[in-house]
């Protein structure tokens, strides 16, 4: 108990996150192999930890960097068509399916951090809503272009073409990516359990680079620019650094995402979902990794267990989204939760606490 | 010819945009926000007016005012409600109310007029105009486009410089602190603003849904993007801005459509959108703002 009193605010914080995900993982496992959840909720297991590395990876760009980006389901996107290709092109190597998995993930990844850097150097040149409309239009292109890819796989190897399946000149062999219908025949080699893995890995980049020299530059570039530049930071590297790290996350995640599924379609990975994404990180709490990794598994799991009110399901989810918000944010009710914290505090006779409140606040005045 | 077509047709397209882009930019302007509900008030006002000429049977010049009318209260009422309470809010807690408000709009309309997409019918009952000898054909509705466009941006920028409304939400727009110590009700003028703002979505709505004729409740999103876009071109919170950009987006949009590819038009005009703002980081009209230390 001495020991976990003396800790590092940080590493304490972080350990409860950690341990948060852990048991959560252990739960549902158990609770899958009782049998005591619905076949719908065990559909949901990979989707939830692929919106949690997500919310995770997004919670970096708009939470610790500070920037808001209004396209991150680009990235995923990337790195799910990517994994899917990856994928087919092991299966005939006979390797194992976990391992399978990996590789694809982690070129989903890669591609996906290539693109987060051919679209960072651009924007990172703008700042506030005019970058939030910069990577809209960088998601809108993306999906665009997406939905235009044909990608075949034959004894030759790949073929690619943007115009349409005919022109890829295949000699037997499958199509993979049949433009604006997508990726059908996936093999569904997504599990809970690599899905867990993933967050563990997400959330260990992430938390690792907040606590490092870089995150706190990226954070002093967050809270005043200016100020950080007149002490010899580099404003530019930092912030792509960042974007950059948050695509390769996202790309990962999406990699995952899509091989859950049998067939999935670009269109998946529009404007809504990289909004979706964004309210994730938003209600968890902007910067607080923590907050995001609850409310994307909440949000997740609402509309399935709202399906008894049918067609009123996503109406309801509106009410809900405006009511939080306001709620959340309105002074009285803010007054009275950090009374709230600030009881708590004293109780604990020390300052952590309330220098992570107002951490989280001054992360939601950062634009 | 068909050069002069797809630019009278771009240009048609890039009025509706503008005349969307004004709302947003208003909003933007005054409230500091970026309203993603806005797409969907354009939704609300096809379907007011489709339902008030296929039910009702009255004449589509009623229409289009109830529909006004409609989305008007239909916006101050949002206002009030969603927005209004997050005054004193972050801005991204704003964005999302907006998003949820947005949701809530696209989920009603479905709710109430179903899913399928409905055949809006004509609201001009003008013939085609026919010119040099019927080389150039330029449907009414498109003509009707243009010229509500011109009359709504003349009238606005009139609006805004003369009367002491209109000078009021440029005051707002400026400083609001000091707007408020010169005696100006800053909660009646940003009311106003989304009025206006939801007023001229209505309009949009009926032009857009006479030119392209289907309704459904996703009918204005991609439109508020691509509107959103126009007024970030042109400059955000300037009223000639979001009209020049609206107007190029759209003729953008038909010459990469028929010159370039159907199918990466879209990708066009927003890589048009990214090349402007590098060059121009605030737009093309749009003032740019230096920080101080």
């Amino acid at each position: 108990m001495e020991m976990i009193k003396n800790m590092n605010k940080n590493t304490r914080a972080n350990i409860i996150t950690y341990g948060i995900v852990i048991v959560a993982f252990v739960i549902m496992q158990a609770l899958t192999s009782m049998g005591a959840i619905s076949n719908s909720m065990i559909g949901l297991l990979v989707p939830i930890t692929a919106y949690i590395c997500m919310a995770i990876s997004l919670n970096l760009v708009v939470g610790i960097s500070g920037e808001l980006s209004l396209g991150h389901a680009g990235f995923m996107s990337v790195g799910a068509f990517t994994g899917l290709v990856v994928s087919a092109m092991l299966a005939p190597a006979g390797l194992a399916d976990p391992i399978r998995l990996a590789v694809a993930i982690l070129i989903g990844g890669i591609l996906a951090a290539l693109a987060g850097l051919l679209v960072g150097i651009p924007v990172m040149r703008l700042q506030g809503d005019y970058l939030a409309i910069v990577t809209l239009a960088f998601g809108e292109i993306i999906k665009n272009l997406l939905n235009n890819l044909y990608v075949g796989l034959d004894a030759n190897g790949l073929h690619f073409s943007m115009r349409d399946a005919a022109s890829l000149g295949m000699q037997g062999g499958n199509i993979l990516i049949n433009g604006p219908q997508g990726a059908a025949g996936i093999d569904k080699i997504s599990t809970f359990a690599s899905g867990f893995v993933l967050v563990l890995i997400t959330l260990t980049v992430v938390l690792n680079l907040i606590n490092s020299r870089s995150g706190r530059a990226i954070m002093a570039v967050r809270d005043n620019r200016i100020a950080a530049e007149s002490v010899g930071i580099n404003t530019m590297k930092y912030r792509l650094m960042a974007f950059v790290v948050s695509a390769a996350l996202a790309g990962m995640a999406g990699a995952l995402y899509a091989m859950n599924y049998s067939s999935i379609v670009p269109k998946k990975f529009d404007f809504n979902t990289s909004i979706l994404v964004l309210v994730f990180v938003v209600l968890g709490g902007m910067g607080n990794i923590r907050g995001g990794i609850i409310s994307a598994a909440l949000l997740t799991i609402l509309p399935e267990r709202l399906r008894f009110v049918g067609d009123f399901r996503m109406l309801i989810y509106a009410i809900v989204l405006i009511g939080v918000m306001i709620v959340s944010n309105n002074p009285i009710m803010k007054s009275a939760i950090g009374g709230f914290f600030e009881r708590f505090k004293r109780r604990r006779d020390d300052d952590d606490d309330a220098t992570q409140l107002a951490l989280s606040t001054e992360g939601g005045d950062a634009q | 010819m068909s050069f002069l077509t797809n630019l009278i047709n771009g240009i048609s397209l890039g009025s509706i945009y503008a005349i969307i882009a004004l709302g947003y930019t208003m909003v933007y302007g005054i409230a500091k926000m970026l309203n993603f509900a806005h797409g969907d008030v354009i939704m609300v006002g096809g379907y007011l007016c489709f339902i008030v000429v296929s039910h009702l049977n009255l004449p589509p010049i009623a229409a289009i005012l109830l529909a006004v009318v409609g989305c008007t209260a239909l916006g101050i009422v949002v206002e009030r409600l969603a927005y209004k309470p997050l005054r004193q809010a972050a801005s991204l807690a704003v964005l999302i109310t907006a998003i949820g408000v947005s949701y809530f709009l696209q989920n009603s309309a479905l709710l109430i007029w179903g899913a399928d997409p409905k055949a809006f019918p004509s609201v001009v009952p003008f013939p085609s105009l026919n010119l040099f000898g019927g080389q150039l054909t330029i449907s009414s509705i498109t003509l009707v486009t243009v010229l509500v466009c011109v009359l709504i941006m003349v009238a606005l920028t009139t609006f805004t410089s003369k009367t002491k409304m209109g000078k009021a939400m440029r005051a707002c727009s400026e400083d609001k602190g000091a707007a408020q110590l010169m005696g100006i009700n800053v909660d009646t003028t940003i009311s106003m603003v989304f009025a206006i703002g939801s007023g001229l979505a209505a309009i949009a709505g009926v032009l857009l849904c006479s030119a392209y004729p289907t309704l459904m409740p996703t009918t204005g999103s991609m439109p508020g993007i691509k509107a959103f876009t126009a007024a970030v071109l042109g400059g955000i919170g300037s009223i000639p801005g979001a009209a020049l950009g609206g107007v190029l987006l759209g003729v953008i949009e038909i010459f990469a459509k028929a010159y370039i590819s159907t199918q990466l038009a879209d990708a066009i005009v927003f890589a048009v959108l990214i090349v402007v703002l590098l060059i121009r980081p605030a737009g093309l009209l749009g003032k740019e703002i230096h920080e101080k230390v």
